[in-house]
């Protein structure tokens, strides 16, 4: 096998532009200032003393990136791994996402994407080491191994990666370079601490929030109340008044307020008075939308899937089973609100942001700041959650940033307060789903209709040309077209509607809708046969061995058919997602008042072959709460076009006393990677209504689970 | 003029009585590890000590935290981890780590009243912190690996 590893053109060109974030054992030395006589890619360097720099192009935004890419170099590499300091990767063509021209966290692709192209880096380097260590010595590369930052001849003697930085730079890099057997692996697939754990809980890990230089402002923006709305005029006397107030300007998100710092900024946009044009957006009702997705639910949408004959089956059904779904819209809410600083200069420009979308968002700061991109260098800090938000196809948070600091000319850091960024839209759509079933004589599944109506993420957006195929945007019928069932008669069809309220990407996408209707459906459908949900889905599974695996490990390791204590009761639900497969199994109880208590989830996932199973399994437990979030509290509604949460008392989150044991089972595969830091998502919210409804008898069809719903009597 | 007395260390702070203590210590102090996540005392990653109880510096004036012994994560402890920190790295508790400093704080607070908090008591007490990573498993059990340290160290 041969990747294409990209060579700098002189050893070391890149150190200008690098962050020195060390992590690991030195956190704080500053990996930039270190020397590095061997850079034999753009994703390693090798310094005399021994110490080796990885180069990450991916954003850590908690899903694991700075341990697991750098265990994929390590493999190969054969360094000691107490040696490894990771920096994040500048914004350069060569750490371009490798499927998408661009710098980009997300898809859950991180670890499939780079597994090739980190891997060869790390054989590469390991390649000229050896050939360095064989010329030294004069001895054939085949009597020299590697053995943790060592390489040790056949004759007993060894060197340092370190000792032999000077001589493998002076190696021809290698064309083809063979990875390791699998059996000889000694890293991958073992679990192993994070890098940056060190950082994160000394307070050293540096967030997009916390990076100060002098001088540098605080900015907060206040922003049109209602989407597509514009600023008519503003009375700023008041607020000029507060303190260390240093200006208030209009800019095109809203009234920006400038200050020495947040406190102050936040004080004085309290007291600005603004008059809004509000647009056309007043008149949007989250009430006034379910209506109308509710009608067109009811009509034939653009064809996404057809199987077979769905209208004359489920006409001649012997049973017809037909229900309507609905899930509101999401915020991200991640825990570090949105902010980027800027710090503009003489004809460049420096960017200090937890960003997902590095080359969008320094593009974009470009553009407004009339300069070339390859002027403005944006250097990547640790991300205070991500879950999508952090990748915004108009990379708002960046942009505005960008216009406040050509506006002031000074070093500006622009922060969302809570409700900004809660407020501030590009939220999960809200969808309406109508499904129907029919089953023959022998209560056998023989047709499905489904009918989804929402808006579409991917429309707009530089995207569409790749995602919106035939008017039909792939993420809104994600995870529903790819319905695993055999079912021989099928039809998925799609309403894409339009409003101003802005929607994106959310940990899961598509999946976090689609696979709440279809599980918790099919779970009614074998309610209404008579059928135990598990041996419907084995008996619908024929085929799809990996999805039946999953179930069934859940399922096993759930104890799904022994006795629970009086009051409780399972639910199972699987979702295929981002290449990964996944069941859940939910153990709920609810009380009089309708509460709703899961006590145990059970997961079982298979994403082929893995790097960091620790981090598979924290990323499962983190899919599950950020699911179990939203199907317990989540929801953003609008009345008059305002939002009407705000803050985390009206837009509760999962806590801690609600938080499940949750167990989690890998399968062992070598087929190729697939995703995880979303495909634990999508299973939870039908697991847990599906345990509900074996409990209660009760159908949850509308998300979040209201204890209205469920209360006794 | 406020005299603080933070992490064992004197600062004189040129701040309105009614700042709150959240953003005296990131923005005038320079101490970025507590962090803002709500502003109204929803979400804990502005935990801090105040004379060893638990407080959400985000709703606490600056005012009323002079004279008064502060403690943030960079002061927990001097020079080598203490127990929870090194309960949370080998824990692999933190994802993102954002709400991580608050979480810490508010467990170093509940040991300090509670040395072997039950399961119950933990739930209690760390309520009012959010991860939205998802951490909350792993931070119990952290907890408790902490306190069983803590415990060998007192013999």
């Amino acid at each position: 096998m041969t990747v294409f590893v990209p060579v700098p053109k002189s050893p070391g060109a890149n150190r200008g532009l690098i962050l020195g974030i060390a992590l690991g054992p030195d956190a704080g030395g500053g990996a930039s200032a270190q020397p590095a006589p061997f850079t034999p890619n753009a994703f390693i360097r090798i310094a005399t003393d021994g110490r080796v720099t990885f180069t990450i192009p991916k954003s850590e935004m908690g899903q694991g990136v700075y341990t697991a890419l750098p265990m994929l170099i390590a493999e190969e590499l054969g360094c000691a791994w107490e040696s490894i300091t990771v920096e994040p990767a500048p914004v350069e063509s060569r750490y371009n996402h490798t499927r998408w021209q661009m710098m980009n966290t997300g898809g859950s692709s991180s670890t499939w994407s780079e597994w090739d192209r980190l891997s060869l880096a790390g054989a590469t380097a390991r390649e000229m080491l050896v050939a360095a260590a064989a010329k030294t010595w004069k001895v054939d590369k085949k009597n020299c191994n590697v053995e943790n930052g060592k390489i040790i001849s056949s004759d007993g003697r060894s060197l340092k990666f370190g000792e032999l930085a000077e001589t493998a730079a002076q190696m021809e890099v290698p064309r083809n370079v063979r990875l390791k057997d699998p059996k000889d692996r000694k890293i991958l697939g073992k679990p192993r601490l994070c890098l940056d754990n060190p950082a994160k809980v000394n307070g050293t890990a540096l967030y997009g929030i916390d990076y100060r230089e002098p001088g540098m402002l605080t900015a907060v923006i206040a922003r049109p109340p209602v989407f597509g709305g514009r600023l008519k005029t503003f009375d700023a006397e008041k607020a000029k008044q507060v303190p260390d107030v240093r200006d208030i300007i209009p800019v095109p998100a809203g009234v920006a307020v400038i200050a020495t710092g947040f406190a102050q900024a936040e004080k004085a946009r309290k007291l600005l008075k603004i008059s809004w044009d509000d647009g056309g957006g007043s008149g949007i009702s989250t009430e006034g939308m379910r209506d109308e997705y509710r009608r067109l639910a009811a009509t034939p949408g653009l064809v996404a899937r057809r199987d077979g004959d769905p209208e004359k089956a489920i006409a001649a059904a012997e049973m017809k089973i037909t229900a309507e779904y609905e899930v509101p819209f999401l915020a991200h809410s991640a825990m570090e609100p949105l902010n980027a600083a800027v710090v503009p200069k003489e004809g460049s420009c420096d960017i200090w942001v937890g960003t997902q979308s590095q080359t969008r968002d320094r593009n974009s700061a470009a553009a407004v700041l009339g300069l070339l991109p390859e002027k403005v260098r944006l250097h990547t800090l640790f991300l205070g959650g991500g879950f999508g938000r952090r990748a915004n196809p108009a990379a708002d948070f960046v942009t505005q940033a960008a216009e406040v600091a050509k506006a002031v000319r000074q070093p500006v850091k622009v922060i969302w307060s809570r409700e900004d960024d809660m407020r501030g839209g590009f939220y999960r759509p809200m969808w309406f789903d109508r499904l129907s079933a029919g089953l023959d004589g022998n209560k056998n599944l023989v047709a499905w209709q489904h009918t989804i109506v929402g808006q579409s993420i991917m429309a707009g957006t530089p995207m569409a040309a790749f995602i919106v195929k035939d008017g039909i945007d792939e993420t809104s019928v994600e995870g529903a077209r790819e319905l695993p069932y055999a079912v021989p008669h099928i039809r998925v069809d799609l309403h894409t509607t339009k409003n101003p309220v802005p929607v994106q990407w959310w940990r899961s996408v598509g999946h976090s809708h689609t696979a709440f209707v279809v599980e918790s459906f099919l779970d009614e459908i074998a309610h209404a046969a008579g059928k135990d949900p598990l041996a419907i889905r084995r008996e619908l599974l024929q085929g799809m061995p990996r999805h039946l695996g999953v179930v069934n490990l859940a399922a096993g390791k759930a104890g799904w058919d022994t006795p629970l204590p009086d009051g409780r009761a399972r639910g199972i639900a699987l979702a295929e997602s981002f290449g990964s497969f996944v069941a859940q199994v939910a153990e709920v109880s609810v009380d009089t008042g309708g509460n709703v208590k899961v006590h145990r989830v059970v997961c079982a996932v298979d994403c082929g072959k893995y790097v960091n199973p620790d981090s598979i399994a924290a990323q499962m437990e983190g899919g599950i709460v950020f699911g179990l979030s939203a199907a317990l509290h989540g929801e953003i509604t609008l009345k008059d076009g305002k939002v009407g949460q705000s803050n985390f008392n009206n837009y509760p989150v999962l806590r801690m006393p609600e938080m499940p044991r949750v167990e989690v089972h890998i399968v062992e595969s070598s087929e190729k990677p697939g995703g995880i830091g979303e495909p634990g998502v999508p299973p939870i919210a039908p697991a847990v209504c599906n345990a509900i409804f074996s409990l209660t008898g009760k159908r949850v069809r509308k998300l979040p689970i209201r204890p209205e719903m469920l209360r006794a009597g | 003029m406020f005299s603080l007395n933070v992490n064992g260390k004197k600062y004189d702070v040129d701040a309105e009585s009614g700042t709150p203590l959240l953003w005296v210590i990131r923005d005038n102090l320079g101490l970025t590890a507590t962090k803002y996540g709500c502003g109204i005392g929803q979400c804990g990653a502005c935990t801090v000590l105040v004379d060893g109880e638990a407080v959400r510096s985000c709703v606490r004036a600056v005012s009323t935290a002079a004279g008064k012994e502060i403690t943030t994560l960079e002061g927990l402890s001097a020079g080598r981890p203490h127990p929870l920190q090194a309960a949370w790295i080998a824990g692999n508790v933190p994802q993102c780590g954002y709400c991580q400093p608050g979480q810490i704080m508010a467990a170093a607070a509940l040991l300090r009243r509670i040395p072997e908090p039950t399961d119950e008591e933990i739930d209690r007490a760390m309520n009012g912190n959010i991860c939205r990573c998802g951490t909350y498993q792993r931070i119990r059990k952290a907890i408790h690996a902490a306190s069983a340290m803590m415990a060998e160290e007192e013999k």
